[in-house]
């Protein structure tokens, strides 16, 4: 719709931003408001435990700490929509070609150092900001729904807010020290969200582990940081990359240096090898959290910050190999292990991991565009994955606790059948699975069928610096995507279809969710279907792939965002040349590679749905032995036998090897060692301090004697 | 109307004193009226006599701003009347302000002699003041022994708690000691120099008439008395305990402002007097930064008990301060005012909470104890994590503020590796700031009355509310207090070089 405002206006004129710092102020305002609504009805319920009762919420009127939150909360993430909106239109209408610069006041300065309070509004910020505000605000919208039992509602509210200020700070800052306060704000959040259902010890741990490994990350981000003020004298974007290519000769260490440190920070926030192992344990905060920061919003910030600092890492080719591999490789491995999982949050996760490895990879290898553009369609699908997920595990709850059945309501042994109870939840999580699949013509295909392109076009350049290492990053890309297919189908067919292994009684309890919660899940699948058509590759939309010519907007998303890349691009065309139309093996165009993937996608979903709805599946209580009863049945598909013997079992050892060892032993074990290890010097140092007097005397007069010592020779 | 202060005229004194001299008179009158025997029959005598204490600090303040219209002539005097005394005495007269608001419940509670507690944290208050004003090592160390002997009275207050004696007696011996060092380094820079002004001093060094080899000596044994003032690394181990055994408002209090006072006398002398052998004593005041900041750290992240991490933080911060002293130079003495005045904020702030969770005792420091204080106490709850975050350096508030100062400071210098070892040292601290935060909010209060029924009088909500105001202001907003520090430190650069001309 933009796109094509865009382009009849001709002729750039003048546009003045609506309100920019109202989108950030909004969900402040919110956080305030519902946080003195949280401190309220904290010391209400405080009241009521010191008189010898509790807070009793379900019975009559829910009290004003509970009814205001529920409009105030979404109400200000979705005005804070509305005036993106309207400035997008305007931006759309006014062909920018130079970032607009809000600054509010200067914050800092000291010698050399000046920061302003500044926003900074471009197409690649507005971008963010769209998908910050527009699926912020549905998940928001469903967490009425999810969130409507839970005694710490206003609290909730408070948080999900705050996390969406710190976020739009993050993408709409002008520098990198703004966007740091963000990094550091939504990482805060973050931390208070995994922890919110705090009781549970699991789940506080999951808190610190995240906390640790991103503070790994946020000390990349620092040193970066540290090198580029050395560097330039000044953390402006806009200033930065003007002056980045004069200053830095292509291909040179201070570029490495200080990408290859933001690559620590991203990779710390983005949850990628080898810190991504905080993702998963962080899905024990509730769903509607882990849809909004850990999948479509703050996880993201590292791609993010990759494509902002674009022309920075298109100096160094160094890093952007090592961003790419990165990617590329825990793409690949995430996959593998969301091949065995039976935690339906878990397999998200590990599936989000890898759809990140994806994004990184497109930005990477130079196409940043890709990059930012599956950063929005993955989005849309894996929120409206997640918010799925929340409904099924909602409904499976409710179900169990009906019974008081001790089962676990996020096991997918324990599902099965859910389809005739949630038609509307099974309908759009389908879609968002041919999405993620990769399947034509929704969303994920064009986006994740771009980043595969891309890694085998560069591969091809004329001057390309590790062709062959491209090619190989092409191959696991594409292995990864059948992957994906696969364990996404598991998934379906595990939950929705099949027998129902809930329980006969439970079973009755099972009821699709209320309308504040499927309709966020069919806005998120509407946008699962369309919205990959605001950029169809060119090779596509003018063949029949490309709608029979209803689609006209090839690459719009390229142009829309060109003005941002610009600089990297000129990098690219200068140093690396064209880049190649064919395949790196076997040949082949654009077209043909697209016809291919989503053929073979759609051949592993049909494959996977058989082999998955084929298996006797049993609840987890009764799962304990490997095959069970499920063996006989089990032998009656031959198909099914050499797949296993083929495919299945050594991708499940790779699996279970992926997940057990690296993961647990190894990435598990250092990172618990740092952490020991700083703690055990912190106890030595402690053992000096006895009490006694004449001790510290004694170091005293060492310390003395050291230095006088020194001044004298 | 500009008023010209010709030290020659020793009436002058008088005017250029006059903080000093409000702040000395009321000390007196708040201690005769806690001996009256009107007063001492009072049920509120503490908080009258508190009231009559910040009256006399909002005079002294009043004093203070005035003689920003005073200028001076020549500068050979005994006493500056300078930017950056009058910068230092806002700091003091926060400290003390602040410090009277959070103690009152305190004493009250714990029955302390409110007149000497009062009297002796205002005496405390002048002698800091004068470390700040002294041009000259005898008036420092006058200012450093009036401000010791009452805090090392006030540690040693509570008689009817072993630890606050134990406490008193250890601050006492071992500042003593190292009195010893501080007297003895002034004895030979005099000796080398031949005078004990600091002007002079800088003048000897410049024309080379300084011995160098026992000005040498002095220098590190004057930088070992302000280490052990300023608790920085090994000479920091009277710091733990004696924070921890003092009442809690008294910890408060010299935390920020025998910290301050300290760094500043330390900056005067070493910036001005001592700038021509910047080369002999850098790596001393390096060594010390790097110990501090390493050291302190990695012990405060096994501290079980909040008091005892919070001293350990104080030792910390004192090595992040000690970056300036390094750095030498206009934009770091500028940080480091502006550090110490949010500094002394948010840890008065920090120490106030811990007194009230206390219940006014010396009760709950453990951290475990702060289970649940974020849904029994909410507002307390926020302002603790706000005084933690602005301690760890969280972006938006007053301390992230103050440590990207120093480390421009620090950058100017090229002191790179110091500055990384403060990011480093930083990102371990997040660890045991935020664990307390965490076990406010993430944990449940263990019984139904936990944390039920905390004391929060007037007072110690105003000086709350004020700490959390100036820390978000100078967090969002530092240009107009870093304005200040930084025409403190153009003061002090420009009377270096005053002091030079003027021979």
């Amino acid at each position: 719709m933009f796109f094509a405002l865009q382009a009849t206006t001709e002729g750039a004129h003048e546009w003045s931003p609506v309100l920019p710092g109202l989108v950030i102020l909004l969900p402040l305002l919110g956080f305030v408001i519902n946080g003195a609504l949280a401190l309220t009805h904290a010391r209400r319920s405080a009241d009521a435990v010191r008189a010898g009762g509790e807070l009793d919420l379900a019975a009559g009127d829910r009290p004003l700490t509970h009814t205001l939150p529920t409009w105030i909360g979404p109400g200000v993430i979705g005005l804070a929509f509305l005036i993106t909106v309207v400035n997008l239109v305007g931006m759309a209408g006014a062909d920018l070609h130079e970032p607009i610069i809000r600054t509010y006041w200067t914050w800092i300065v000291t010698g050399s150092l000046t920061v302003d309070a500044a926003i900074q509004l471009d197409q690649l910020s507005m971008v963010m900001m769209l998908v910050v505000t527009g699926v912020g605000f549905l998940i928001h919208v469903f967490s009425v729904g999810y969130m409507k039992d839970d005694p710490g509602y206003p609290r909730y509210f408070a948080y999900l807010n705050l996390f969406i200020f710190f976020m739009l700070v993050l993408v709409m800052g002008a520098g990198y020290l703004l966007m740091f306060v963000g990094w550091e704000g939504v990482g805060l959040c973050s931390y208070l969200l995994i922890g919110y259902w705090f009781s549970d010890r699991e789940k506080s741990d999951a808190g610190k582990k995240a906390f640790i490994v991103n503070r790994i990350g946020d000390l990349g981000f620092l040193v970066a940081m540290f090198f580029l003020f050395t560097t330039f004298q000044t953390l402006d974007f806009v200033e930065i990359f003007s002056a980045a290519p004069e200053r830095i000769p292509y291909g040179h260490s201070v570029a490495t240096i200080i990408t290859l440190f933001f690559l620590l920070g991203a990779a710390g926030k983005s949850a990628q090898i080898p810190l991504y192992i905080w993702l998963p344990d962080a899905m024990a905060g509730p769903t509607p959290v882990s849809a909004l920061i850990h999948a479509a919003t703050m996880v993201t910030a590292g791609v993010y910050l990759v494509a902002r600092s674009s022309v920075l890492f298109a100096l160094s080719p160094i890093a952007s190999a090592t961003v790419a591999g990165i990617g590329v490789i825990t793409a690949l491995f995430a996959a593998t292990i969301a091949l065995k999982q039976y935690d339906i949050k878990r397999v998200l996760a590990y599936s989000t991991i890898s759809q990140l490895g994806y994004m990184f990879l497109g930005v990477g290898v130079g196409a940043y565009t890709a990059g930012v553009f599956h950063l929005m369609t993955h989005a849309f699908f894996k929120a409206l994955l997640f918010l799925g997920a929340g409904a099924v595990i909602h409904s499976v709850h409710h179900a169990l606790h009906h019974t008081d059945k001790d089962w676990d309501a996020q096991d997918m042994r324990n599902m099965g059948g859910l389809r005739k109870h949630m038609p509307i939840t099974w309908a759009t999580m389908w879609i968002a699975t041919l999405a993620i699949s990769g399947i034509w013509p929704f969303a994920g295909f064009f986006s994740k069928d771009e980043i595969i392109w891309a890694a085998g076009a560069w591969a091809g350049a004329a001057n390309a610096p590790y062709p062959t290492l491209y090619t190989v990053y092409w191959v696991l890309a594409l292995v990864t995507a059948l992957l994906t297919a696969f364990y996404m189908t598991r998934l379906m067919v595990m939950t929705f279809h099949g027998a129902n292994r809930t329980g006969e009684k439970e079973a009755k309890h099972l009821r699709e969710t209320p309308a504040v919660m499927w309709v966020p899940l069919a806005v998120l699948a509407a946008l699962s279907v369309f919205g990959g058509w605001i950029n169809v590759p060119a090779a596509i939309s003018e063949s029949f792939l490309g709608g029979f010519g209803f689609l006209p907007m090839g690459e719009n998303f390229h142009h829309w965002l060109e003005p941002v890349m610009a600089g990297a691009h000129e990098i690219q065309a200068q140093h690396l040349g064209e880049i190649s139309h064919q395949a790196p093996l076997f040949g082949g165009g654009e077209l043909v590679w697209a016809l291919a993937s989503t053929g073979l996608a759609a051949i592993v979903v049909l494959i996977a749905a058989r082999v998955v709805g084929g298996q006797k599946h049993v609840p987890a209580v009764d799962a304990a032995e490997p095959r069970g009863l499920g063996r006989v049945l089990y032998r009656k598909y031959y198909v099914d036998e050499a797949y296993d013997a083929v495919i299945v079992r050594p991708v499940h050892a790779l699996s279970r090897f992926s997940w057990r060892f690296v993961d647990d032993v190894i990435i598990d074990g250092t990172v618990n060692m740092a952490g020991n290890l700083a703690r055990a010097f912190g106890w030595v140092g402690s053992l000096f301090q006895t009490g006694q007097i004449n001790t510290y005397a004694f170091i005293f007069t060492i310390g003395v004697l050291v230095i006088l010592g020194w001044v004298a020779f | 109307m500009t008023m010209h202060l010709d030290f020659s005229s020793q009436g002058h004194y008088l005017i250029a004193l006059l903080p000093e001299l409000v702040l000395s008179v009321c000390a007196m009158v708040v201690l005769m009226a806690g001996v009256s025997k009107r007063m001492r029959n009072s049920p509120d005598r503490v908080t009258d006599l508190g009231w009559l204490s910040l009256l006399g600090i909002l005079v002294a303040a009043l004093a203070n701003g005035w003689l920003y219209g005073v200028t001076e002539v020549g500068s050979s005097a005994m006493v500056a009347v300078d930017g950056f005394r009058l910068y230092a005495n806002w700091i003091f007269l926060s400290a003390a302000g602040m410090s009277v608001l959070v103690s009152i419940a305190y004493v009250d509670k714990q029955k302390l002699q409110a007149g000497e507690f009062y009297g002796l944290l205002l005496l405390s208050t002048v002698g800091m003041m004068f470390m700040a004003s002294a041009r000259d090592l005898i008036v420092i160390f006058l200012g450093l022994e009036i401000m010791s002997i009452a805090v090392y009275a006030m540690t040693a207050m509570n008689r009817r708690d072993r630890k606050s004696a134990e406490a008193g007696l250890k601050y006492f011996l071992l500042g003593a000691f190292s009195t010893g060092f501080f007297l003895y380094g002034i004895a030979l820079t005099y000796g080398a120099a031949g005078s004990t002004n600091i002007a002079a001093i800088a003048v000897a060094i410049g024309d080379g008439s300084a011995h160098t080899g026992l000005l040498g000596f002095g220098v590190a044994l004057l930088a070992i008395g302000f280490a052990f003032k300023v608790s920085a690394v090994p000479f920091h181990m009277w710091t733990p305990d004696v924070y921890e055994g003092a009442p809690t408002p008294v910890t408060a209090f010299m935390s920020a402002g025998v910290k301050t006072a300290a760094f500043v006398a330390f900056l005067r002398v070493f910036f001005v007097a001592f700038d021509g052998v910047y080369a002999q004593w850098w790596a001393i005041i390096w060594w010390l930064a790097v110990l501090s900041m390493v050291g302190a750290n990695l012990i405060a992240l096994v501290q079980v008990s909040v008091k005892r991490m919070l001293a350990y933080s104080g030792i910390a911060h004192a090595g992040y301060l000690l970056l300036a002293i390094v750095s030498n130079n206009g934009t770091a003495t500028a940080g480091l005012l502006f550090y110490l005045l949010v500094y002394t904020f948010m840890n008065i702030g920090a120490f106030a909470i811990v007194m009230t969770v206390g219940d006014q005792a010396e009760r709950n420091q453990r951290i475990d104890d702060y289970a649940g204080l974020g849904s029994r106490q909410p507002m307390l709850g926020v302002f603790m994590t706000i005084f933690l975050l602005s301690l760890a350096g969280f972006p938006g508030t007053g301390g992230f503020m103050g440590k990207i100062f120093l480390l421009q400071g620090a950058m100017d210098a090229n002191l790179v590796y110091l500055s990384t070892i403060l990011v480093l040292t930083t990102v371990l601290s997040y660890w045991y700031y935020l664990r307390v935060a965490w076990f406010m909010w993430m944990r449940e209060a263990p019984d139904a009355d936990t944390h039920v029924g905390l004391a929060v009088p007037v007072a110690l909500r105003l000086a709350l509310i004020v700490g959390v105001a100036v820390i978000l202001y100078t967090g969002i907003f530092p240009g107009s207090a870093l304005e200040l520090a930084r025409a403190a430190a153009e003061s002090l650069t420009s009377g270096r070089f005053l002091s030079l001309s003027a021979r």
